[in-house]
């Protein structure tokens, strides 16, 4: 169950609170332009406790903690891919036990109120880390687990990995004779998270920031795991210019590639732009406008590869209908 | 290397970052960083918001000031300006 009252995050208050807190701090070394860099910040605003946070190995991992420079004003620790979510338990289990023996009055500075998030990349959510996030969420751990998605192993050398859509190029799905990019489609994750009953699930767009930051909230005051999919542009791994990140971010929600909606007890519902497009079919756009900004799917546009696009828009097409059933339209 | 090796036993247990990554300047990065035209901003704080780097400085109220000594120059906040007060220009 998550809490009725809805929370309207208002970006004055928000600056102020950041400014006098700096919970990321600048100068940590993601690229220009990188669309983890907005999800960090959104995810420490929206935070109403003090934050305990768990870092999976990943861009965002290596680039805010290069020694010994770190960003975070905020407790932070590095685990590797696969046990990222497991040590989230862990940090969540112990303030269980810190409370039952009563550690609390021993030691007055021991702070017990504090909300464990997990953030982990497609890498290390939709491959490695899979089985810890399970049994995390199995468990019924209250932790929030946020997958920023920029679809491949960005970090090492843009390698493909299970959040890799079909057609992209990466360096072990190439563009040749043989293969034209990735010859298989995404994971569809947020059914495999939703399938172990967890109380919130939901998808994010940064772009749609006040969608974004009400999502982050009710994962936090959900009782029990919840698990957030954040969408994240990446202009090296891409191959888009790195001022068009955000524009990137409101097309893949507009051409219904990355449709917004939250899983609460397993019932779906539609937010933000994707209800509009839900009523109103004609403003769903077409693939084409999200995929000619990202030189990973340039080859798809040359004339014997007009097969690849009307393949993909089917896939979206697809899936759409499908969540356009189970929200009830 | 004058000083002499230490063993492991003197190591810290684990590898613990202790400067603020304020004190790295990313800013040397930048070929374009932004300029705000102060007439036309509308103080609506997208540019804060959709900042990768913190580098916006808004208390909510007056025009936001970028600090450039941390902007890397992604040109995210010019082209989000509703009013296109944000120009990217050389430095």
């Amino acid at each position: 169950m998550v809490a009725k009252a809805v929370w309207r995050p208002d970006i004055k208050e928000l600056a102020r609170i950041e400014g006098q807190k700096r919970p990321v701090e600048s100068g940590h070394r993601l690229c220009a332009g990188c669309g983890a860099g907005i999800i960090i910040r959104q995810i420490a605003m929206a935070a109403r406790k003090p934050l305990v946070w768990i870092n999976a190995t990943g861009c965002v991992e290596v680039a805010t903690t290069i020694f010994p420079y770190t960003s975070w004003n905020i407790p932070w620790a590095h685990n590797a891919f696969e046990n990222a979510a497991a040590v989230g338990s862990g940090v969540e289990a112990a303030r269980k036990k810190l409370a039952r023996v009563n550690r609390f009055d021993v030691d007055p500075d021991v702070e017990l109120d504090y909300d464990v998030i997990v953030l982990g990349g497609d890498g290390g959510t939709y491959d490695i880390g899979l089985q810890a996030i399970s049994g995390a969420f199995e468990r019924r751990h209250k932790i929030m687990y946020v997958l920023y998605d920029n679809e491949a192993y960005m970090n090492t050398g843009i390698q493909r990995s299970g959040g890799t859509p079909f057609g992209a190029r990466t360096t072990t799905t190439p563009v040749g004779k043989v293969i034209k990019g990735k010859p298989l489609f995404k994971k569809p994750i947020m059914d495999i998270m939703v399938a172990h009953g967890i109380p919130y699930a939901a998808t994010v767009s940064p772009a749609y920031w006040n969608d974004a930051l009400v999502k982050f909230r009710k994962g936090f005051e959900a009782e029990g795991p919840a698990f957030i999919h954040a969408f994240s542009t990446c202009p090296l791994g891409w191959g888009s210019a790195p001022e068009d990140t955000v524009k990137i971010m409101k097309l893949a929600v507009e051409t219904c590639v990355f449709p917004l909606y939250e899983v609460v007890d397993g019932e779906y519902r539609l937010t933000g732009p994707s209800v509009s497009i839900a009523k109103n079919p004609d403003r769903k756009k077409p693939v084409e406008e999200y995929l000619k900004l990202q030189g990973r799917f340039r080859h798809m546009f040359k004339p014997e590869n007009k097969w690849m696009i009307e393949k993909f828009q089917e896939w979206v097409d697809r899936q759409w209908e499908t969540l356009l059933k189970r929200a009830g339209y | 290397m004058s000083t002499p090796m230490v063993g492991w036993k003197d190591l810290p247990m684990a590898a613990v970052p202790f400067l603020s990554a304020r004190e790295y300047p990313t800013g040397e990065w930048a070929v374009f960083q932004p300029k705000i035209d102060e007439s036309k901003c509308v103080k609506c704080g997208l540019c804060w918001m959709y900042c990768p780097d913190s580098v916006y400085r808004w208390d909510g109220e007056s025009v936001p000031v970028p600090d450039l000594d941390h902007c890397k120059g992604c040109g995210i906040c010019a082209t989000e300006c509703p009013t296109k007060a944000i120009e990217m220009v050389r430095i």
